[in-house]
């Protein structure tokens, strides 16, 4: 697959919840190691499958997103155990 | 030359974009950082009047004068966003004011009380400020009294606000590390209120429920189905009373923002239907605009208030937006917006019902953000104390209350030229209703001496707690500083 270069973090006005989701990627992703990568957030208005080559959602959105290739899909949105983790599997495959 | 800095620092729009350029040079950052954010903010702040002209001429005053028409009424769109672009057009310099301000204030309390919250939740922060402003500026404060005043109550609420969610917030998130920033707290702790009352019902997540109603998340879509429905029905009882038969010259005297119904000057002659569905789509994009511009303003301020904020306060607790809690319950989030709106569409009925029988009151509409969002909201929260019983009832009681503390609420802002939409969340309304009647009685002075008990209180609880026990306090503080 395509090598991740671009992540949006979506909520439903794409303000609050997804805005902290992607500082907490960008952490994470230093945390891994992993450089180069750009993170946003936005709104589930505005993204379509181009939007990004990997998406992060929270579980109560995973039906907007379950078409697309390359989704994280978090069951505790402020976990970053369970986004770190996730994160290293997407970067793996 | 003084001139020239005293124009800097009250144009609104620069104002916000230097706090954004001091808090990236407060956390080093390098030049081009500086300049990226200071930009973006600035930006954000113009495209956010531009949506605010834009929701003006394209809808809200047009569709306040058919409801006015059509039924002699006036008829209120709860939605923060547009309320918040009105109070811009005259208190933005001092919104921009308390809201940095407030934030220190914030990292302050957080430091020095038992709450220590860092409410992250950039986009009420500003909404916030912004009801503050109007609502100080009615009580008769103005300039610096204002700004140190409304700071105060802002950053006081900011951190009361997750303190009154943080016992349910526990049950929902199983951690004390996790706290909920988002100003509809009164309403998720009457929802939760509401649901310890069916204790040991069986959770939402339990009972199978459809998701196809999340598209109704997408803040876009939402807006303009209820707006374009909004629109068809008054307009069709505004055209069934005879608006496009009249004369145009004497509707327009009294109902001067219909022009575009009426076509007046325009060379295509539009149907009122294909107007309706416009308009309550451009009332969709203006919201789209300006939510756009408060995400550029957001986007640059909270990173550097949750770095700053965490670098000063040992065991700080964050304050998310509301959507934190959606996963855990997403039949919850359904349930609840579904019950909450039967709420908000009951309490229409019953605000008709008094208007007609008993005093004259505005009429809030069930705007289907707030009730997305809050409604939600408090069906997880009820569902967390009381199972399914919890969050059907509570949601729905949590509908009735966002209908009914608007409508009180609108007796303060109808003042400021609010009178077609408000602010749509409970902690607005309420503290308005309740500084509202204040401000009534003793106007001035004393409401800056009200907001400075309110906000150092919990500062002098949390001091005169550490000198009469002083072991225990330390003993937590150094839990504090080693667990988080």
């Amino acid at each position: 697959m395509k090598t991740i270069r671009t992540i949006l973090c979506c909520c439903g006005s794409g303000l609050g919840s997804s805005m902290i989701v992607s500082m907490n990627t960008e952490r994470a992703l230093s945390s891994l190691g992993i450089n180069g990568v750009s993170v946003d957030h936005t709104t589930v208005s505005e993204v379509n499958v181009n939007s990004a080559d990997l998406f992060v959602v929270g579980k109560d959105l995973g039906y907007v997103f379950k078409d697309y290739p390359r989704v994280i899909v978090l069951d505790e949105l402020m976990n970053m155990n369970e986004l770190t983790a996730k994160l290293k599997d997407q970067f793996a495959a | 030359m003084l001139n020239f800095i005293i124009n800097i620092l009250s144009t609104p729009s620069i104002l916000v974009g230097l706090l954004a350029c001091i808090g990236m040079v407060l956390q080093k950052k390098p030049i081009e950082d500086v300049i990226k954010s200071t930009i973006k903010t600035i930006v954000g702040f113009l495209v956010l009047s531009a949506g605010s002209s834009f929701l003006q001429s394209g809808s809200l005053l047009a569709f306040g004068d058919l409801f006015n028409y059509a039924f002699n009424m006036q008829g209120v769109v709860p939605n923060s966003e547009a309320a918040v672009s009105l109070a811009l057009n005259d208190f933005a310099t001092s919104t921009a004011y308390i809201m940095a301000l407030a934030m220190v204030l914030n990292i302050v309390l957080a430091r020095f009380s038992k709450m220590r919250y860092i409410f992250l939740t950039g986009h009420h922060t500003l909404y916030m400020a912004a009801m503050i402003s109007v609502l100080l500026s009615v009580a008769g404060l103005n300039g610096v009294m204002l700004v140190i005043s409304g700071a105060m109550l802002l950053a006081f609420m900011m951190c009361f606000s997750p303190m009154i969610c943080e016992p349910t917030m526990k049950k929902i998130v199983h951690t004390d590390q996790l706290g909920f920033g988002h100003f509809g707290g009164v309403g998720y702790w009457l929802s939760a209120q509401v649901g310890k009352l069916f204790k040991g019902t069986k959770s939402t997540e339990e009972i199978p429920f459809p998701q196809r109603l999340t598209f109704l998340r997408d803040t876009t879509v939402s807006i303009s189905l209820t707006m374009m429905i909004f629109f068809l029905i008054v307009c069709s009882v505004a055209v069934g009373r005879g608006i496009l038969t009249a004369d145009p010259e004497v509707i327009l005297a009294s109902y001067p923002n219909l022009g575009g119904l009426l076509n007046v000057g325009a060379e295509t002659q539009t149907n009122w239907i294909v107007w309706s569905l416009t308009s309550g789509m451009s009332f969709a994009g203006a919201i789209y605009i300006i939510l756009s511009g408060v995400r550029l303003i957001v986007g640059e301020l909270v990173p550097a208030f949750r770095g700053i904020a965490e670098k000063l306060v040992p065991g700080a607790v964050p304050a998310i937006d509301c959507p934190v809690v959606f996963p855990y319950a997403p039949n919850a989030v359904l349930i609840g917006f579904l019950c909450s709106f039967v709420g908000g569409i009951l309490g229409m009925i019953i605000l008709i019902m008094a208007n007609a029988n008993l005093t004259p009151i505005a009429i809030i509409l069930p705007g289907v953000v707030p009730h997305f969002f809050c409604g939600a909201t408090a069906g997880v929260f009820g569902n967390a104390e009381g199972g399914y019983k919890g969050c059907v009832l509570g949601s729905f009681v949590h509908g009735l209350l966002i209908t009914f503390l608007p409508a009180l609420s609108m007796f303060v802002f109808s003042n400021f030229g609010f009178s077609n939409t408000t602010f749509s969340d409970a902690d607005f309304s309420a503290l308005a209703i309740l500084f509202g009647n204040f401000i009534n009685m003793a106007p001035g002075l004393p409401v800056f001496i009200l907001c400075a008990v309110v906000y150092f209180a919990p500062i002098m609880m949390y001091v005169f707690s550490r000198k009469k026990k002083p072991a225990e306090v330390t003993e937590e503080e150094e839990a504090a500083l080693a667990g988080r």
